[in-house]
């Protein structure tokens, strides 16, 4: 059955295990027959180039088309048509709309009114559903397994929308999170009690150092930016404790390895790219699968059709 | 004891009985009373009722004396009766108002009002980055909490608490 993806908290164990088989379907064979002569459409509100390329290089790897637009200022939203407007114009043309939005709950409200499946490719500070599919995709490939893991979340755990999307998804895989944050950007109270209601073990430390990655499984690592301080003195204080190191590796465990969302800019150390832990880049690929996956599920297409795939390219 | 209490007035006590003075607000002989709103909430009241559109008698007692409430409003509306639907928009603004229903100058019925679990439409959402304030759309919220008052936007999920909530259009 087609339906849209607007966020991932509401997806259950089941179906986040189901995407995640279908991922790996994808892994194996990423070029396929599968969308030819769909229409996929990315409308793009805001800029996001990692999102927009991987999203239609899932598409054109399916063999379906892509219309869109990468910049609202090119569009009719900039001589103040509506979004529903848009989604409906849109709708016409395409099977689905891929959608990036900068005002929260648009994926939300674009679900409702649009007679097409919606991907909800980022809206806002709200939900990001594909970044966090690609997350759980990279635990799940580099650990074996989502259950009963240790997660490290470090850097920006108050305006992270991938961490706190990442504690919503894994609340059905009995994990302990580590929360490692300077106090400015610590982990949110709705979040822990978020945790506390659903069973989730959490520790919150402010250091960041090798005996905290040493008990790790997944180190996850967010950005702290200078324009979420209201006291620079405290930017200052903080803004090199949350840089990884390589020699902060040291006592890590030979299963640990390191996610970030990308981009970086300095939060991990350029040496750390030669370490067998690092996983960023991988991750990033990943997303590839992950949304090839939620395309064809959104267009009701099944694990077991894709299973079933004749169409796969050499 | 308030003036206004006497006939079909505050907590509708039944047989309307005239205690000293004038009653400040004139009885009705059949229609609704909502007692004991807030005085700082009767144009909010008024206006969530869609008091403006209705063409009989209304009378308005505003910034009245209360033993309980200090100074509170009384609205009372000849020959309108509300839907529990319609009277329970006002647990949005003013949750503990008194309802009644007079037939023939006497009390027939007492209400409450109670949170609905979902809001269409009334409340502006207080995050201005949420899609509800940036488009023209219906704005939708869920009861969270109905014992504190607390709504959760239906579309970018923040929640707001009732004491500050803001209505739509204002």
């Amino acid at each position: 059955m087609k339906h849209s993806l607007v966020s991932i908290a509401n997806l259950d164990k089941e179906k986040i295990n189901y995407l995640l088989s279908m991922a790996e379907e994808f892994e194996q064979h990423p070029n396929r027959k599968l969308l030819d002569g769909r229409v996929v459409a990315t409308l793009f509100f805001e800029p996001s180039t990692r999102t927009r390329l991987s999203f239609e290089t899932a598409a054109n790897r399916l063999g379906a088309r892509v219309i869109g637009f990468t910049d609202p200022k090119v569009t009719s939203s900039s001589k103040g048509e509506t979004l529903k407007d848009t989604i409906m114009m849109v709708s016409n043309y395409a099977d689905v709309i891929v959608m990036r939005h900068f005002l929260e709950g648009a994926a939300l409200y674009a679900s409702e009114v649009s007679p097409v499946p919606v991907v909800n490719a980022g809206d806002g500070a709200n939900q990001h559903p594909s970044q966090t599919m690609l997350d759980l995709y990279s635990i799940y490939k580099t650990q074996g397994k989502l259950d009963g893991l240790h997660i490290t979340l470090v850097g920006d755990l108050k305006y992270g929308r991938t961490v706190h999307s990442l504690i919503m998804a894994m609340r059905h895989f009995n994990p302990t999170f580590h929360f490692i944050a300077p106090r400015e950007l610590a982990m949110p109270e709705e979040y822990k009690i978020y945790c506390r209601e659903h069973g989730i073990n959490f520790e919150e430390n402010e250091e960041f150092d090798e005996d905290v990655i040493a008990q790790a499984d997944i180190l996850y690592m967010t950005r702290v930016q200078r324009e979420r301080f209201t006291d620079l003195m405290e930017y200052e204080r903080v803004k090199d404790v949350y840089i990884l190191k390589r020699q902060m590796l040291a006592k890590a465990k030979d299963n640990l390895r390191i996610l970030h969302p990308l981009p970086r800019v300095n939060e991990i150390a350029y040496d750390v790219d030669e370490d067998p832990h690092a996983y960023y880049f991988q991750q990033a690929q990943n997303g590839l699968y992950a949304r090839e996956a939620i395309i064809c599920d959104c267009l009701g297409i099944t694990l077991d059709e894709v299973k079933a795939d004749k169409t796969i390219l050499g | 004891m308030d003036a206004n209490n006497k006939a079909n007035g505050q907590a509708c006590t039944g047989k309307q009985k005239r205690q000293g003075g004038e009653l400040l607000v004139a009885a009705i002989k059949n229609g609704t009373v909502i007692d004991h709103i807030p005085s700082v909430k009767l144009f909010q009241v008024i206006r969530l009722l869609k008091l403006d559109d209705v063409k009989s008698a209304i009378m308005v007692g505003y910034n009245l004396k209360s033993q309980k409430m200090g100074h509170k409003s009384i609205i009372k509306i000849e020959d309108k009766f509300f839907t529990d639907e319609e009277l329970n928009l006002l647990s949005v603004v003013a949750p503990n108002v008194s309802l009644c229903i007079i037939k023939d100058y006497e009390v027939v019925e007492k209400k409450r009002v109670a949170l609905p679990a979902d809001i269409k439409g009334i409340v502006k959402c207080a995050n201005p980055k949420c899609i509800s304030n940036n488009e023209p759309m219906a704005t939708r919220f869920h009861a969270v909490d109905d014992i504190n008052g607390t709504l959760c936007c239906h579309y970018c999920g923040k929640e707001q608490s009732l004491e500050n909530v803001k209505l739509v259009g204002h």
